[in-house]
């Protein structure tokens, strides 16, 4: 047991990051939500009381059942139900785990396409730069929302009807990856710029090492740092993004909730009473959204030395 | 009365590693008009005795122990509003860097008169007549004019003297003065070095220098105190602590300044206070600085003598244009004109020039990084692609080697050691086996006298002389027949440039290699170089035999370059400071 403890106090030392990690209480108890929140998302299949993608588990009969510390609730639910007599916890689960393998997945995609673009034209510069810059400048004077919905469209309307529901997970990140890859590039172009005149890319240049064997075993890991960044906070912007399109009903379909289609529905009975099904929601959507964001904050802060 | 005594001065640091004593037990005295040098080497604490004295400690940083007198007040025990209002007035500052210190946005006759009208009352065409006064008292040339300047306007000399004016604006008792000359060409340091001599008889200013440059303490200051680690080693007047210093580490440390009238065969290695831990526990079997010597040498060409032209650059040109805009036209700026130059087997030729010169683009048009206009350069009579991109493939890749001015960034800070020496075997297909190859790599390390165990770290985890250990073992391990040094020492502290100038000595004698020195700094040429190439603006304008060019320049600008050099006379000599030094690679 002290060896671990040893050995954690050990990388505390030596690790910049982890030191002021531990230093700040923010920073742990919005990791520690976020742990909380990803572990049940994870585990969402096994500890969710009742599956709310199986038509067959809910009954009409038990819609718009309050929280159980309301009057009129049923101890099955325990944070009520909405119109369709589903689970409202179960539902969020599922919602949050769908919503956040959006969010990841256009992640990712937005990091291959944006650091691979930002990286070539950081390195190479001159026309390929020029070009790949004025593209993300007509992306950046789109508004995210509007490239989404654009994607998501153009896909509704290419696409077969029957395969659509399927290919519409795909859509999505494909949709939220395409409005967040500038981002990356343009943060992985300026880092280039600012490591390709080190003298250990000369270095390697001397020796004359392929150009992508340069970017991708000596640049990549040292621009690593600001890239991390960028991939928290839009991490919280891409569950947003996915939560906003669901919300406007060219998201997910209906019968496979996400997080932003469970507060469209809810929104419908928000002055009827039936608060729990909007509020309880929503109010996950944010504890995530704030803890992914403290989190970026957090990096941003330590990572960063000129914003000590 | 002193202008400023400090006793028993204590500064401590409060870091996640514990409290880090950063000053234990200094003192000094200061009169008017008296220049004290403060000398060390980086991390020795100099900084931090002066940002103790103006009250400008760094964030973690606070004096627990000792006082600080200026003219009686003491400072340590003075509320921050006192202090504040004390800075500026009576205690300024001159900095390192005369790019950065100034306000770009504001002309020089702002920044003077807003100081003038703060300290001393003066309004209006008082503090504008005051401020003319002062710029013509620092030398500025047609003050009354340039006034209205910003500081882009100004050459770099000229701005540390408009820097100058306005530490003298307030009209101050003591000046702190860190590194005032550090960032600046040789021919200019030596003026501003009289400037500040000057300065400091006629209004009787304190001034504590700070440096780390052994020549430039010789040159202006009074007394002197010798710092190592926090701690005063050796204090007293300049001549007598130079000429005769008693510490052993003043002794080394005088003994390693490289000296621009003799040829040092060997400095004394100075073993300074950072330690290494043996790291004994990691070790590669079978390996050993003798087995990357057999190793280098099995696949060395066949040695020739001083008569085979290793490198042969003819004519070489090369044209910096600026980026072509859209619209507007393209600028060109010859940075080489017409250099020639041939290096033989086992030869040093030391390229040396001020800042602008062009050495480096010469540098990097035989290395193949940037492109030349004309010329031509061979390597054993073979021409090499300089006009164009090199093919990747070529072998002058691997026997053209180069070590560059900046330990910190010439290193992968996310690779292991391991892979930064092993990268070049594994590249040039040296050696296939990993067991060899790390048999090599670690042999590698002792022979630039590093322990095994730094294989596995990082190199943020060595200091800037370890570092530039290690990118001379990358560049060797490559069996280069010719090595293209860039500035390789002035990054780093005068005892560690003894060393890593011993261990280019050591391999030449060891391996026969042909190395490109290039510097700006003439003593450290000197004490390598066979023979010299001067550049300016682009220009060679004088080559010869490295001992007559230092016995008799014969162009002007090399005698100009020659005489502006801070003069080593006043330091002792090296052969009576040395002790016995045995070392062999």
């Amino acid at each position: 047991m002290s060896r671990w403890r040893e050995a954690w106090h050990q990388a505390v030392l030596e690790s910049e990051p982890l030191y002021l990690f531990t230093r700040s209480p923010t920073a742990v108890i919005a990791a520690g939500f976020l742990s909380i929140i990803l572990l049940a998302v994870l585990l969402a299949p096994w500890i969710a009381p009742t599956d709310p993608y199986d038509l067959r588990t809910f009954d009409i009969l038990d819609s718009l059942l309050p929280p159980v510390w309301s009057e009129g609730s049923d101890p099955r639910f325990v944070l009520g139900t909405d119109d369709q007599g589903r689970d409202l916890l179960s539902s969020i689960l599922y919602g949050a785990r769908l919503s956040i393998m959006i969010g990841v997945g256009a992640i990712v995609f937005a990091i291959l396409m944006g650091v691979g673009l930002g990286l070539t034209a950081g390195y190479i510069g001159g026309r390929f730069d020029m070009i790949v810059m004025r593209i993300a400048d007509v992306q950046l004077s789109l508004p995210a929302i509007l490239t989404a919905l654009l994607v998501d469209g153009i896909a509704r309307g290419i696409l077969p009807r029957e395969g659509h529901d399927r290919l519409m997970f795909f859509v999505l990140v494909v949709a939220i990856g395409l409005s967040l890859w500038v981002n990356f590039a343009r943060t992985a172009r300026a880092s280039t710029f600012v490591e390709r005149n080190k003298e250990y890319v000369q270095a390697a240049e001397i020796m004359g090492l392929a150009p992508w064997r340069i970017m991708v075993t000596h640049i990549l890991p040292n621009i690593l740092g600001p890239l991390m960044v960028i991939m928290t906070v839009d991490l919280a912007v891409a569950v947003l993004l996915e939560a906003t399109l669901s919300f406007l009903g060219v998201g997910v379909p209906a019968d496979q909730p996400s997080l932003g289609t469970l507060i469209r529905i809810g929104t419908s009975y928000m002055f009827s009473g039936e608060w729990w099904v909007v509020l309880i929601p929503s109010g996950a959507l944010i504890a995530l959204i704030i803890s992914v964001n403290v989190l970026g904050d957090f990096l941003r802060d330590a990572l960063n030395p000129r914003l000590r | 009365m002193a202008l400023l005594q400090i006793s028993d001065l204590h500064v401590e640091f409060a870091s996640r590693f514990g409290v880090h004593k950063a000053i234990t037990g200094y003192n000094l005295k200061l009169e008017a008009g008296e220049i004290h040098g403060l000398v060390g080497e980086s991390g020795a604490g100099k900084t931090t005795i002066g940002g103790a004295i103006l009250g400008l400690l760094p964030g973690a940083g606070a004096v627990t122990g000792g006082t600080i007198d200026l003219d009686g007040l003491n400072l340590t025990e003075m509320s921050e509003n006192k202090r504040h209002a004390l800075r500026g007035k009576r205690v300024s500052m001159i900095f390192q860097d005369p790019q950065t210190s100034l306000n770009p946005l504001l002309t020089i006759e702002e920044q003077l008169v807003e100081t003038i009208r703060h300290h001393l009352g003066l309004a209006g065409g008082a503090a504008r007549d005051r401020a003319i006064a002062l710029l013509q008292e620092v030398g500025l040339t047609d003050a009354k004019a340039r006034i209205i300047d910003y500081p882009h306007q100004f050459s770099g000399g000229m701005r540390q003297r408009v820097v100058i004016a306005l530490a003298l604006a307030s009209e101050p008792d003591l000046i702190i003065a860190d590194e005032p000359t550090t960032a600046l060409d040789v021919a200019v340091q030596k003026q501003i070095l009289k400037l500040i001599r000057k300065l400091a008889k006629e209004r009787q200013v304190g001034i504590v220098f700070i440096t780390h440059d052994m020549g430039v303490i010789a040159e202006v200051t009074d007394t002197v105190s010798v710092l190592l680690d926090g701690q005063l080693v050796e204090a007293g007047t300049t001549a007598a602590v130079l000429s005769d210093p008693q510490q052993p580490y003043t002794k080394n440390l005088i003994a390693s300044v490289p000296r621009i009238d003799q040829r040092i065969e060997r400095f004394p290695e100075l073993q300074t206070a950072k330690r290494e831990r043996a790291d004994a526990a990691f070790q590669v079997d079978g390996a050993s600085a003798g087995f990357a010597s057999d190793w280098l040498l099995s696949g060395a060409e066949t040695p020739a003598g001083h008569d085979t032209d290793v490198l042969d650059v003819d004519n070489l040109s090369v044209v910096f244009s600026t980026n072509r805009g859209l619209f507007a036209r393209a600028d060109e700026l010859r940075a080489a004109k017409n250099i020639g130059f041939r290096i033989g087997a086992g030869e040093t030729l030391g390229l040396v020039g001020e800042s602008g010169s062009g050495k480096s683009t010469v540098a990097k048009a035989i290395v193949g990084i940037h492109p030349a206009q004309t010329g031509s350069v061979t390597l054993f009579g073979e021409p090499l692609e300089v006009r164009r991109r090199r093919p990747r493939q070529d072998p002058s890749r691997r026997q053209i080697q180069m070590i560059f001015q900046d330990p910190y960034s010439s290193l992968n800070n996310r690779w292991r050691v391991e892979n930064i020496i092993s990268e070049p075997i594994r590249f040039y297909g040296l050696a296939s086996d990993p067991a060899d190859i790390r048999r090599i790599t670690a042999s590698m390390l002792s022979l630039v006298g590093l322990p095994h165990g730094s294989l596995l770290k990082y190199p943020h985890q060595f200091s800037g002389g370890q570092r530039q250990r290690i990118a001379i073992a990358r560049a060797l391990v490559a069996r280069p027949t010719m090595l293209i040094c860039d500035e390789p020492t002035s990054a780093l502290d005068v005892s560690v440039q003894a060393q890593v100038l011993n261990l280019f000595k050591d391999i030449q004698a060891a391996f026969g290699l042909s190395i490109l020195f290039i510097s700006h700094d003439l003593p450290v040429v000197r004490q390598v170089s066979d023979r010299i190439v001067v550049m300016r603006q682009g220009e060679a304008v004088e080559a010869g035999d490295s001992e007559t060019f230092f016995a008799a320049p014969t162009h002007d600008y090399s005698r100009m370059l020659l005489a502006e050099m801070p003069s080593t006379e006043m330091l002792a000599d090296p052969d009576e400071l040395a002790g016995p030094a045995d070392h062999s690679i």
